[in-house]
């Protein structure tokens, strides 16, 4: 049976002047948290954006392949890719206080996903809201759902969208940062019902963060990304444990661990910033900020597999161990 | 929803107080106003009877209470033209001055929304040009001009429209394009502009993740609230229009309020100007508070927690 989600080779631009993604693959299977981890720009969210076709007006995607239970995205018309969307493949955004459109009700944006795609009556939509709201641990839902959104605070707003999204029982579950734009208390929530609803629905989640905390904690797989491209990809154990990337390690050096961490030593960082890549650029894009790089680091990298399901972009060989 | 109600009501009373204000004060500022009803021929003890018979000789201050006195319970005074009760003069004027106005809003709605919504979808592309266009140029067309232009088309060489008169339906037809072009360009453009900011809003990034038809994105998700803006404007459109069909009123003989108007300016007839220029005031006040109720019903935020 072929995976839930394939992407290979993806490439996005905006103009003909910036690449925003460029050869991105990973695959997400059926019940897996697959995590996307990268800096802000890095091309998470447009790599998600591309995949549920909603990129902004001026964008443009191209992949060598791109399959949703083995259906073929890339042949599948506007009207095919929304019968789709908030249907077998759901999503949720970074912003939920502008996420949900002010002018209706909790219920009406809810029960209009049902209706859309499954053609349900009001009645049976509005109880299978209803139904959801309490499942994602909203109190009160028949209130709930005949309030404006913003009578809602973020979290409740986080979870009404987490809730919309599984209307029509998803098998893929697109989260782009769902937690990064609420208070630390609320996070830890939202985070624990997002790993409990993936477990118990079987869902696939494809799940973007910059948090390394969260990966630790729900990820099944990582994929890290860099400069538009995933330089390394692995089972989250073997990930922390024995990262290969030079981008990878620097980012795991940049995450306090109690105990481990010396008072007086500084917090690891990466210096310098993520390059802006065009089209026809070769080479590592890590190399002006990499300690291990050197002149061959500008020509074409091979992708090394360094284990079974565990591969990365790097033309240094494998033992270069984190200076830890 | 209560507080907001009794906050427009209070500005809405205060600005109603300021015009009648005003409406005095400007018809006094205008000359001695028994010397100009009296005529050019007039001796002087014609005047002062004239003066002492229409109350002029009292002091200003009471002139205005008097006038705000009986405005209040209705009583608009009487017509020296016409010879009759002023509020009778503009209840049979007024149903032309409406039909007029609303014909005018109704012809710029059906235009200027599509037009707006179209040239949204097709931001930047030669349509949405073409269309700003269009509506530039209708900001430039003098409206007398134009309905003349119709006039001698429509009407004389075509013969589909009559050119002046209230008699039918038909009458209304040509001097509402009029109207309408008058308030297309701004209703298009804003109607454009919101368009364009709601498709770029997060939330229809959501109706489009949510799978949701081309057509509900638009009309449902995005129109609702690009049309928030575009209420409160045709409103106030509505109210120049019923205020400023003096012109067309003349051009296309249509006995309306607004004709009603240039008469008694003519005429030096101040009960009449000055009970004109109250009762456009209070419609175009009751509209704006009309508009601002619609933005509550469109906007659930504007109604308060």
């Amino acid at each position: 049976m072929s995976a839930l989600l394939e992407v290979e080779q993806l490439e996005v631009g905006f103009g003909s002047r910036t690449s925003a993604v460029r050869g991105t693959s990973l695959t997400v299977e059926r019940g897996e948290t697959h995590c996307l981890v990268g800096e802000s720009g890095c091309g998470k969210s447009v790599t998600a954006l591309a995949v549920m076709n909603l990129l902004a007006r001026g964008g443009h995607r191209r992949a060598k392949r791109l399959s949703f239970q083995g259906e073929d995205l890339l042949k599948l018309d506007d009207n095919g890719m929304a019968r789709l969307r908030g249907n077998a493949m759901a999503m949720i955004f970074q912003e939920p206080m502008t996420s949900l459109n002010p002018a209706y009700t909790v219920g009406s944006q809810m029960t209009e996903v049902l209706r859309r795609h499954k053609g349900s009556s009001q009645r049976v939509a509005t109880d299978r809201a209803a139904d959801l709201l309490a499942r994602v641990g909203i109190t009160a839902p028949g209130l709930r759902l005949g309030q404006f959104p913003h009578q809602l605070s973020g979290g409740l707003r986080q979870r009404v969208m987490i809730a919309m999204a599984l209307m029509c029982d998803p098998q893929l579950l697109i989260a782009d940062e769902p937690t990064t734009a609420l208070d630390v208390t609320v996070q830890a929530q939202i985070l624990r019902l997002l790993a409990e609803l993936q477990r118990d629905l079987g869902l696939g989640m494809l799940l973007i963060t910059h948090d390394l905390g969260i990966v630790a904690r729900v990820a099944t797989r990582v994929s890290v990304m860099y400069a538009g491209e995933v330089v390394e990809s692995a089972a989250t154990a073997q990930l922390f444990a024995d990262p290969k990337h030079p981008y990878t390690q620097g980012l795991l050096r940049c995450v306090p661990v109690p105990g481990k961490q010396r008072q007086d030593e500084p917090l690891g960082s990466i210096p310098g910033t993520v390059p802006r890549v065009g089209p026809g650029f070769e080479g590592c894009a890590f190399r002006e900020r990499c300690s291990f790089a050197d002149a061959t680091c500008a020509h074409q990298i091979p992708r090394k597999t360094a284990s079974p399901g565990h591969d990365y972009l790097c033309r240094l060989p494998a033992p270069v161990k984190a200076l830890t | 929803m209560l507080s907001f109600l009794t906050r427009r009501l209070i500005v809405a009373f205060l600005v109603a107080a300021t015009v009648m204000t005003l409406a005095f004060i400007l018809t006094r500022l205008s000359g001695d106003l028994a010397t100009s009803i009296a005529g050019p021929n007039a001796t002087q003890a014609d005047i002062d009877a004239i003066r002492k018979a229409y109350g002029l000789d009292r002091p200003v201050l009471t002139q205005f209470f008097d006038w705000v006195g009986r405005a209040l319970t209705g009583d608009l005074g009487e017509s020296y033209f016409f010879k009759a009760r002023v509020s009778a003069l503009i209840a049979e004027r007024m149903p032309v001055t409406l039909t007029l106005g609303l014909t005018g809003l109704v012809i710029a709605l059906v235009v200027s929304l599509p037009l707006g919504i179209l040239a949204a979808v097709r931001e930047n592309t030669a349509l949405d040009r073409c269309v700003q266009l269009v509506a530039l140029l209708g900001q430039a067309m003098p409206s007398f001009w134009l309905g003349l232009i119709l006039m001698i088309t429509l009407g004389l060489q075509l013969g589909w429209l009559p050119i002046s008169g209230t008699g039918s339906w038909q009458h209304f037809v040509m001097p509402g394009i009029v109207l309408a072009f008058s308030a297309i360009p701004a209703l298009t453009r804003l109607t454009r502009a919101g368009m364009i900011q709601a498709m770029g809003s997060d939330y229809i990034r959501t109706a489009r993740a949510k799978g949701l038809s081309r057509a509900s994105i638009l009309l449902k998700h995005a129109l609702r609230n690009a049309a928030i803006p575009v209420v409160a404007i045709a409103a106030v459109q509505l109210g120049f229009m019923l205020g400023g069909s003096i012109v067309i009123e003349q051009v296309f003989a249509l006995h309306g309020v607004g004709y009603l108007a240039w008469e008694s300016i003519g005429k030096n007839d101040f009960p009449v100007v000055q009970a004109v220029v109250l009762v456009l005031a209070v419609i175009y006040v009751a509209l704006t508070m009309l508009a601002d109720l619609m933005n509550a019903v469109l906007d659930p935020r504007l109604r308060g927690p």
